[in-house]
């Protein structure tokens, strides 16, 4: 308990500056008031909203059961906060300890926490992306524009990407009644995720459910009328679709483009910092007082090898704010690292996909419960003899035995026997993952195995 | 008030669906969707679904303002 005067002093009466005010930020600032932090407090957001769940916009607000505008984070406690929200973080000065905000104004730290997430990829081309009836989904804005539009009865909604927002809105299309065309890159949905036998699974639950599923393909133009409203999309086995909405699902951006130049370890995959949530300097130092959490960050997992994982998911942000906020304010062993097991979950034609570990590090699947035929199943991922990953269609429950075994890094494929296990979960197979090499917009995870000592030689900072 | 449920916690026993309907509705076998912002008529139920939660998945902030926004107005330390 080495009483660090730095962290004690902060803790008392320092000022705390969050970046971004959604999921991570909020649970951040709850943690640093919950440990004791007395402090000054400024939450910093670019979305002039109170910190919302993201979630639900592709499920049930697109469903039209919840308004886009009503998903606001309960509270876990007060926060006592300053707000500075709808203006952007525009620049970071290291040295003098400040952020610029987009609207010049300056706001000074001692203790500065980065969560400033992802943005929706916007489609390539400009012009076409202006189109009226072209989307994305990321934000309230986002899903409120885009529930308008397919309450207003389109005749055919073009999803170009099957990930699990483009799957889940295809989804809720079909569930509303639309005609939808998804057209994916890739062999299959979730192909990146979960890989190729997993995918097949829900590609035949995306055409039992009335999709018009095109892999292999991709979108090549994007057609509009006179009037600049979208007519017409063009794909690259030469098929046109006649379509009056299509709604972008490529993927997200990690918003570090305010922090090039500022000397921290970001670019294009985040913000690199530390098991403890500190941020990376260009040089792969440490540094003492920026931290990083959710979206934004990749941050070395012991688990896998203590490759870097940036992780797109809800838990995540939780969980690394959590861990972030309590190092904000400790010091020396009273820190702790960011541990945390990744799992998400995604609900799209009626079934729960839930998923713990990392199934893209996967080389081998085995189906441990269920059947892939029913739609209800276990499958297990494993990686050079052990368990990575264990991946569930509506058997959701087992999934916390799976988490003991990854954590454990049990011997793969498993040995035991257990409920509900078939025929075809004898014998493992190749998981079916792409080859990494290749472009792809969009796995969940995201595995880059680089120290930060070695990613100093090649380090580039984000184009502007 | 408002609520999220964490759905790599919740496992689909579906408690608070029976307790809370209005709230809590489940999607297929398993999948659960919920109302993240609910009135003062549905306070009791969701209380109940609440305790009922076998893993404990459901926090709540019983307040319904946008605190944020009132905040905003340079209140602060």
């Amino acid at each position: 308990m080495a009483a660090d005067g730095a962290a004690e002093v902060f803790r008392r009466r320092g000022h705390a500056v969050v970046v971004g005010a959604s999921l991570a930020g909020l649970r951040a600032a709850e943690t640093l008031r919950e440990e004791g932090f007395t402090g000054t407090l400024t939450m910093i957001g670019d979305e002039p909203r109170d910190p919302y769940d993201r979630p639900p916009l592709s499920k049930q607000v697109l469903l039209g059961r919840v308004p886009a505008d009503g998903t606001e984070l309960p509270r876990r406690r007060a926060l006592d906060a300053r707000w500075r929200l709808g203006v952007a973080a525009a620049g970071l000065d290291l040295a003098g300890r400040r952020v610029r905000l987009a609207d010049g104004e300056e706001v000074a730290f001692d203790r500065l926490l980065i969560a400033t997430g992802a943005r929706a990829r916007p489609w390539f081309r400009e012009s076409e992306a202006a189109l009226d009836g072209v989307f994305v989904l990321r934000t309230a804005d986002d899903a409120a524009r885009l529930t308008r539009r397919l309450a207003a009865g389109p005749r055919r909604v073009l999803v170009v990407g099957a990930g699990f927002t483009g799957s889940e809105i295809a989804s809720a299309c079909r569930e509303r009644g639309l005609e939808v065309t998804v057209a994916e890159r890739g062999p299959a949905p979730l192909v990146g995720a979960l890989g190729g036998v997993v995918g097949a699974v829900a590609a035949r639950l995306q055409r039992d459910h009335g999709v018009d599923l095109r892999c292999g393909v991709t979108v090549t133009a994007l057609e509009g009328d006179l009037a600049g409203r979208l007519r017409r999309a063009h794909l690259s086995d030469g098929a046109a679709l006649d379509v009056d909405v299509a709604v972008i699902g490529l993927g997200a951006i990690r918003n570090t483009e305010w922090l090039t130049g500022s000397g921290l370890a970001a670019g294009p995959r985040g913000v690199a910092c530390d098991a403890g949530c500190r941020a990376f300097d260009v040089h792969g130092i440490v540094t003492d007082d920026v931290f990083v959490a959710g979206d934004v960050a990749r941050s070395p997992h012991p688990l896998f090898g203590y490759q870097f994982l940036s992780l797109e998911h809800w838990g995540n942000a939780v969980a690394q704010a959590e861990v972030a906020a309590h190092n904000m304010i400790s010091s020396g062993l009273d820190r702790r690292p960011h541990l945390w097991l990744p799992a998400f979950w995604s609900a799209q034609f009626g079934v729960n996909v839930k998923s713990v570990g990392v199934p893209p590090l996967g080389d081998e699947l085995v189906v441990t419960q269920g059947a892939l035929a029913e739609n209800r199943f276990v499958a297990a991922y494993g990686f050079q003899g052990r368990f990575i990953a264990a991946v569930a269609f509506d058997q959701g429950r087992w999934l916390d035995f799976y988490r003991g075994l990854i954590e454990s890094a049990a011997p793969f494929p498993p040995a035991f026997t257990n409920l509900d296990r078939r025929t075809d979960g004898t014998r493992p197979v190749p998981a079916d993952f792409p080859d990494p090499s290749l472009p792809t917009h969009g796995p969940t995870v995201t595995l880059s195995g680089y120290s930060p000592s070695e990613r100093r030689l090649r380090f580039t900072p984000a184009p502007a | 008030m408002r609520l999220v449920v964490d759905l790599n916690r919740c496992q689909g026993y579906a408690q608070c669906a029976f307790l809370a309907p209005d709230v809590f509705t489940m999607h297929g076998e398993e999948a659960l969707i919920y109302t993240p912002r609910a009135g003062e008529a549905q306070r009791e139920q969701v209380a109940r679904a609440v305790a009922a939660c076998p893993v404990q998945a459901v926090t709540v902030d019983w307040a319904d303002v946008p605190v944020a926004a009132e905040e905003a107005g340079g209140h602060g330390r």
